[in-house]
């Protein structure tokens, strides 16, 4: 609350902030989680669900390594978080697939399994033909040829996923305040101070986790966080009887029976809103996939923003001039959030980085002066 | 349950409801008729089976859901009453075979 000084002042209560803060408060620190509120651009709000590993970090092992610890957690983190709150975050884990409409794409699956296995990931990736899609998904449409399976991938309801952390945190003794936004962060006799719309907060270690809003803080404190918005636009039908079990890279099936279709990857600025031409194109794709879906009806369609650093990767730093002071930010809020929580949150309550992302500096973006 | 404002106006058709006769006025849509006949529960909710009543009216919230001449998940509140409907309860979520071939 204003007035105490906490261990941890976490300045953003989307999933990457809610879910350090949660590790945090687990690992026996009095935490503070300050949340601009519903009027913030929530990427923890707008986005699929989906936790997706086949594919992810190609090409950049640390990454890949990362985000595989993280799904590999995922069963831990779900069953600790629900365990702790009684919420039903919507967990499951049927295995991924994403669907090939040519032997070009199947080609390009391959390589990315392989590439995978040649950097030692630590998960399976199958390629399917159509006849085993068809064994499995007997709904798919005639031009898929088939597909690429990997049973890491799961998905989860991000808003349910959301408010556990933030219940959780509370429930454990943390401190969660909304309509906390923040205007100005500084150093001041050894303690960070947040001056926020509810009043300064006084913490002595702070964390950025704030999304887009962090590109302005994080020079106060010697950091650098680099993020530009991508707006991803995704349809939701009507609850229909569940047909499609596993999750799919653009297509799936909420456990209530909703389908969520997704996602469109364009510039659009600060912009969260929607067209008819990037929906029909969506649809489009998911009637392909699943050609029964063309007789059911859309009920809502929505804008959110992705936060993206220069290289699509994540930033997690401590600050050289103001040691204590961390950043993190990445657009796969919900993938690594079991890491967040389980592995980022304990270490920055401990003040240090996890061995595991120290790769993940924002320097890497400096051009060098040879 | 629920009283009607004008008192005088004639019936325009006649529909049914899980094969209940249901008289309706000229301008009224199913949601309207059906809660004007005393009907409450027009769905079974997919997630727990709970009765469901129409919220709304104005096409926003899905709840007055309902099977009318074999398709299924129609929102009551936005289409017109017409003779001669066969209205069921929606249960549960949507069975994409219901407009089959």
């Amino acid at each position: 609350m204003p007035g105490a000084t906490h261990d941890l002042i976490v300045v953003g209560g989307g999933l990457i902030g809610s879910a350090i803060a949660w590790g945090a408060g687990r690992a026996g620190a009095d935490v503070a989680l300050l949340d601009e509120g519903d009027v913030a651009h929530r990427a923890a709000r707008g986005n699929f669900g989906l936790i997706w590993l086949q594919g992810k970090g190609v090409g950049a092992p640390a990454y890949m390594r990362w985000s595989l610890q993280a799904g590999h957690l995922w069963e831990t983190f779900a069953a600790a978080l629900v365990d702790e709150t009684g919420i039903d975050i919507g967990w499951r884990r049927p295995g991924g697939l994403q669907f090939c409409f040519s032997d070009e794409e199947m080609d390009g699956r391959r390589r990315v399994a392989e590439q995978t296995r040649t950097d030692g990931g630590d998960i399976a990736i199958e390629l399917w033909d159509r006849a085993d899609v068809l064994d499995r998904v007997p709904e798919v449409g005639p031009e898929v040829v088939g597909a690429s399976y990997s049973p890491l991938d799961s998905h989860v309801s991000p808003l349910y996923l959301l408010r556990a952390l933030q219940e959780g945190l509370q429930a454990g003794g943390g401190t969660y305040l909304s309509g906390a936004g923040v205007a100005a962060l500084r150093a001041e006799a050894g303690l960070f101070v947040a001056e926020t719309a509810r009043g300064p907060v006084r913490g002595r270690r702070i964390v950025i986790a704030a999304g887009l809003g962090a590109a302005d803080l994080a020079p106060q404190l010697g950091l650098s966080i680099p993020v530009r918005p991508e707006r991803g636009q995704i349809v939701v039908t009507e609850r229909v009887k569940p047909f499609f079990a596993y999750v799919g890279s653009g297509v799936r099936q909420t456990a209530e029976g909703s389908f969520l279709i997704g996602s469109s990857h364009e510039e659009a600025g600060f912009s969260e809103g929607t067209d008819v031409a990037t929906a029909a194109r969506l649809c489009a794709s998911a009637v392909r996939t699943f050609p029964r879906l063309a007789e059911v009806n859309v009920v809502r369609l929505w804008g959110s923003l992705r936060v993206m650093t220069p290289d699509g990767k994540p930033i997690y730093e401590e600050s050289q001039t103001h040691p204590g002071a961390f950043a993190a930010t990445c657009h796969s809020g919900v993938t690594l959030c079991s890491a967040h929580a389980l592995v980022l949150g304990p270490a920055i309550a401990d003040g240090v980085l996890p061995e595991a992302v120290a790769s993940f500096r924002s320097d890497r973006f400096h051009v060098q002066a040879h | 349950m629920f009283r009607r404002i004008e008192a005088s106006a004639g019936t325009a058709g006649t529909l049914t409801f899980e094969e209940r006769p249901v008289a309706f006025r000229a301008g009224d849509n199913v949601a309207a008729a059906l809660l004007a006949a005393g009907i409450a529960r027009f769905r079974d909710s997919p997630v727990d089976a709970a009765p469901r009543a129409p919220y709304c009216m104005m096409g926003v919230c899905f709840e007055c859901l309902v099977e009318i001449d074999g398709r299924q998940n129609q929102q009551a509140c936005l289409i017109p009453a017409r003779t001669g409907m066969v209205i069921r309860r929606q249960r549960g979520a949507r069975d994409l075979a219901d407009r089959a071939p």
